[in-house]
C-alpha cells in the first residue's frame, strides 16, 4: 500500500520550483537593499559626484544662476597645491590629527579602564563624562575661547595664582601655541566618544580570562598587555580610524576657538576649503581642497576595512 | 546560503557606509523659497539677516507697514548673517528667490554678477542724493542694484573717566593715540583694542589705518600700508593693547570696553544701544586717529543694501520695488538710523539727523568719508580682503615684519 506518502514532484517541476524560490529569494534580497541604495545614492554618491567634477571646473557664484560653470582640467589642483599655504595647512592638519587621536585615545581607554571597576557612582560619573560630546560645539568652542585668553581667561588666571608662572601663556595669540590649545581643545571633545566605545568593548571580554591570567601568575600590566589589548584590538582599530576621520575635517572647533589664526598657524585643509568656498566664493578650488580631505580619509577608511576583514578571516 | 556573495556584499555596504561617514560634513540642506503667483499679487517674501528677536520684529513692522503702502503683505524670513549668501546662491540655483533681498553692503556685486538681481533704474529708482560711499557699493556695472535706507562705520570710542583720570585727550592722530594709549595702561587694563582677527571682520577694521594714510587695497604692498600696520604693532608692543586681539571679535571689543578693560576702541554705533544700558559708562566717540594732522579720514562703509531679485514675475518685482523705495524715503530712513544709531545714506536727511541726534555727529562725519570695500575691486575683494587680515596677523604675530607681510598679502590679492 501506498497510502499517506505525498506524490513524488517530478524532476522538472522541482527544479522550476527551486528555480523561482531562488528567483525571488534574490529579488527580495535587492528590494530590502534599495532603500538604502537610493538613500546613499542621493544623499551621498551624488554630493560626492558633483564635488569632484565641481572641482575640475571654475565654479564661481555665478554659476549659481547662469548653471555655466567651465571645465578647466587639472588647475584648481594646481592652483591650490601650489601655494605654500596648501602645504602649512596639510602639516597643520597633520600634527592636529595625530596630536587629537593620541590624546583623546590615550585618555579615553585610560577612563574606559578606570570605570571598569566598579565603585560608588560609577555610573553617574560615567554619564557626566558624556557632556563634552553633548553639548554644542560652538559654545563649548566659545567658552574655551574665554577660558584661554590670554589676560582675562580663568586658565591664565589659575596658573598665576598657582605661582606656576607670572606672565600669562598665550594660549590662542601665540603662533607656536595656538595649535597646541585647539589640540586640547579637540582632545576635550573627542574623549567621552573614545571612552563610551573603548568602556562598551571593555566589556565584551569575558571575567574568566582575567581569572586564568591571575591564576597563570599574571600583574595587571601582564593582564592588560595579554588579555586586555588584543581582545579590544579590534574596537581599539575603530575607535582610531573614526577618530581619524572624525578629525581631519574638524572645522567648528577651530573656527570657533582661534577662527585659523593667529597668522594661519591653525589653519587646517577644512578650514582652509571652508575659506576658499564660502568667504572666497571660489567653489572650484575650495572643492578640490575638500577632495584631497576625501581622499585621505578614504585611504584611512580603506586601511580600517582592510584590517576588519584579515582580523574576522583569522 | 549563498556565502560566496554575501561577503563582498557587505564589504560594498560597508565601502558605502564609510563614504557615507566621510562625508558626513559636506552634506547641506535644501533651501525652499516662495513660488510665483499670477495674477494680482497679494503678498511678497523679503530675506535678510535680522535674526535677533528685537530687531527682526522692529523690521518686520517696517516692511509691513511699507508693505500696506504698496497693497501687499510682506513674508518676513531672517537667516543668521553667515548663512545669507550661501542661501541666496542656493536660492538662485533654483530659482527660488524672495521678491525683495537684503545683503551685507560688499556681498553686493557677487550676487549682481550671478545676474540674480534686477537693476532698479527699470522701476523708475535710482541713487541720486546718496553719498559716494553707498552709491558705489550698491552699483556693478554702472548700474544701482541696492539701496541701503541707512549706514554706518567705526569711529573711536573712549572712556571719558579714564582719559580724564590720566589727564588725556582725545587722540587726533597716530602719534597722540600711541602716546594716549600707553598713559591709560594700567593693571589690568589695556590702553586701546582692536578687532584684529583672521576674518573680514578684522580687515574692516584695519581698512580707516590703510586708507586715511594713502593706502589701497589694489596695491597692498606699499610704505603707506606698511606705516599703517606698523601703527598696530607698535601698539601691540609696546603692551599698550593686548595680543588678544588675534582673536577678538567687534563683539569682544565691546565687552572688554563695557567691562573697563580697555579705554578706547574701534568700533561701530550699532554699539551705542549696549553702551548706553552699561550703568557708570561714561563713553565718547570721536573720528579715527590719522598718521599726520591734515589728513583726510578714510573709513570703511558699513550697511546692508536692499535689492530686488529676479524672478518669473513683472509684478511682484514691481510690488517689492515699490516696498524698496518706501524703506528708503525720508521718514524710514530717519527713523531707522535713530533706531539702530545709524546714518541715514542721502546727505540731506543726515544733516537733519545730526542736527536732531548730536550724539551721531562723528559718525555723520565720518560717513561722509566713507568708500565702499567693492568699490575699486568689485569681486575680486575678498580675495584682498583675506590677504589684509592674513598680514595683520602675521605682523602682530610678530611671525613677519608689517613690510613682509604685506607683501606676502600682496600674493594673496593677486591669486599668485
Amino acid at each position: 500500500m501506498r497510502s499517506g506518502s505525498p506524490p513524488v514532484p517530478d524532476g522538472t517541476a522541482r527544479v522550476r520550483a527551486v528555480s523561482r524560490t531562488r528567483l525571488w529569494a534574490r529579488v527580495s534580497r535587492w528590494l530590502f537593499l534599495l532603500p538604502a541604495l537610493v538613500y546613499l545614492s542621493l544623499f551621498f554618491g551624488y554630493p560626492v559626484v558633483k564635488n569632484v567634477v565641481m572641482s575640475f571646473q571654475e565654479y564661481s557664484v555665478a554659476t549659481f544662476y547662469t548653471g555655466a560653470a567651465p571645465f578647466v582640467g587639472l588647475r584648481n589642483y594646481t592652483t591650490v597645491l601650489s601655494t605654500d599655504v596648501f602645504w602649512q595647512a596639510l602639516l597643520t592638519t597633520v600634527l592636529f590629527t595625530v596630536g587629537s587621536i593620541a590624546g583623546q585615545f590615550v585618555l579615553g581607554l585610560a577612563l574606559a579602564l578606570f570605570f571598569q571597576r566598579r565603585f560608588p557612582l560609577g555610573g553617574l560619573l560615567r554619564s557626566l563624562l558624556l557632556l563634552p560630546w553633548l553639548l554644542p560645539l560652538v559654545v563649548s568652542g566659545t567658552t574655551w575661547r574665554w577660558m584661554l585668553d590670554t589676560d582675562s581667561g580663568v586658565v591664565n588666571e589659575a596658573l598665576r595664582h598657582l605661582h606656576l608662572l607670572s606672565s600669562g601663556i598665550p594660549w590662542l595669540t601665540g603662533t607656536s601655541e595656538a595649535l597646541v590649545s585647539v589640540i586640547l581643545v579637540n582632545i576635550w571633545v573627542g574623549v567621552p566618544f573614545n571612552t563610551a566605545l573603548l568602556y562598551g568593548g571593555l566589556q565584551d571580554i569575558p571575567a574568566r580570562y582575567y581569572e586564568a591570567a591571575k591564576l597563570d601568575g599574571a600583574g595587571r600590566l601582564a593582564a592588560f598587555r595579554h588579555v586586555t589589548w588584543p581582545l579590544l584590538r579590534p574596537v581599539a582599530g575603530v575607535v582610531l580610524v573614526l577618530g581619524v576621520v572624525y578629525t581631519v575635517k574638524v572645522l567648528d572647533i577651530i573656527l570657533v576657538v582661534t577662527g585659523g589664526g593667529p597668522a594661519g598657524a591653525t589653519q587646517t585643509l577644512a578650514t582652509r576649503s571652508y575659506e576658499l568656498s564660502f568667504q572666497q566664493f571660489e567653489f572650484g578650488r575650495g572643492a578640490a581642497m575638500g577632495n584631497v580631505l576625501v581622499l585621505v580619509s578614504l585611504a584611512f577608511a580603506l586601511v580600517h576595512l582592510r584590517a576588519d576583514r584579515r582580523a574576522r578571516n583569522t | 546560503m549563498n556565502s560566496a556573495a554575501r561577503p563582498s556584499a557587505r564589504r560594498i555596504t560597508a565601502l558605502l557606509g564609510t563614504v557615507a561617514l566621510v562625508l558626513a560634513a559636506t552634506g547641506c540642506g535644501g533651501g525652499t523659497g516662495s513660488g510665483s503667483a499670477d495674477g494680482k499679487v497679494t503678498s511678497i517674501t523679503a530675506l535678510d539677516y535680522y535674526t535677533d528677536a528685537t530687531e527682526h520684529a522692529q523690521w518686520g513692522e517696517r516692511l509691513t507697514a511699507c508693505g500696506k503702502a504698496a497693497g501687499v503683505t510682506v513674508e518676513h524670513r531672517s537667516v543668521p548673517g553667515a548663512s545669507l549668501v550661501p542661501q541666496v546662491l542656493r536660492q538662485a540655483s533654483s530659482r527660488t528667490l524672495p521678491d525683495l533681498l537684503m545683503l551685507d553692503n560688499p556681498d553686493l556685486q557677487q550676487i549682481a554678477r550671478t545676474g540674480a538681481l534686477t537693476p532698479l533704474d527699470r522701476y523708475g529708482l535710482d541713487a541720486a542724493g546718496y553719498t559716494e560711499g553707498i552709491r558705489s557699493a550698491g552699483t556693478y556695472r554702472g548700474k544701482v542694484y541696492g539701496l541701503a535706507p541707512t549706514v554706518s562705520t567705526v569711529a573711536l570710542f573712549y572712556n571719558k573717566d579714564m582719559l580724564a583720570e590720566a589727564g588725556v585727550a582725545v587722540p587726533k592722530t597716530w602719534d597722540e593715540l600711541k602716546t594716549a594709549a600707553a598713559e591709560l595702561t594700567r593693571p589690568g587694563r589695556y590702553g586701546m583694542a582692536v578687532d584684529a582677527n583672521a576674518t573680514f571682520e578684522g580687515t574692516w577694521q584695519f581698512l580707516p589705518f590703510l586708507w586715511s594714510n594713502g593706502g589701497d587695497e589694489t596695491r597692498l604692498d606699499t610704505p603707506q600700508a606698511a606705516q599703517a600696520l606698523q601703527l598696530w604693532v607698535d601698539l601691540v608692543r609696546s603692551g599698550s593693547m593686548s595680543k588678544s586681539v588675534l582673536n577678538w571679535t567687534q563683539a569682544d571689543v565691546h565687552d572688554q570696553f563695557v567691562a573697563g578693560k580697555t579705554a578706547m576702541m574701534v568700533n561701530g554705533p550699532w554699539r551705542m544701544t549696549a553702551m548706553n544700558k552699561t550703568k557708570n559708562l561714561h563713553w565718547g566717540v570721536a573720528p579715527l586717529p590719522v598718521r599726520r594732522p591734515g589728513q583726510t579720514l578714510v573709513t570703511p562703509l558699513g550697511g546692508e543694501v536692499w535689492t530686488v531679485p529676479q524672478n518669473s514675475s513683472e509684478a511682484r518685482r514691481q510690488k517689492a520695488a515699490r516696498v524698496l523705495a518706501c524703506l528708503n524715503d525720508s521718514a524710514n530712513m530717519l527713523a531707522l538710523a535713530e533706531q539702530y544709531h545709524t546714518v541715514p545714506s542721502r546727505s540731506s536727511v543726515a544733516a537733519r539727523y545730526a542736527e536732531q541726534v548730536p550724539s551721531m555727529a562723528a559718525f555723520v562725519k565720518s560717513v561722509e568719508g566713507t568708500r565702499s570695500r567693492t568699490g575699486k575691486l568689485g569681486v575680486e575683494w575678498p580675495r584682498a580682503a583675506t590677504g589684509i587680515y592674513t598680514a595683520v596677523q602675521a605682523a602682530l604675530a610678530g611671525e613677519q615684519t608689517p613690510q613682509e607681510a604685506l607683501r606676502h598679502a600682496q600674493r594673496i590679492a593677486t591669486g599668485s
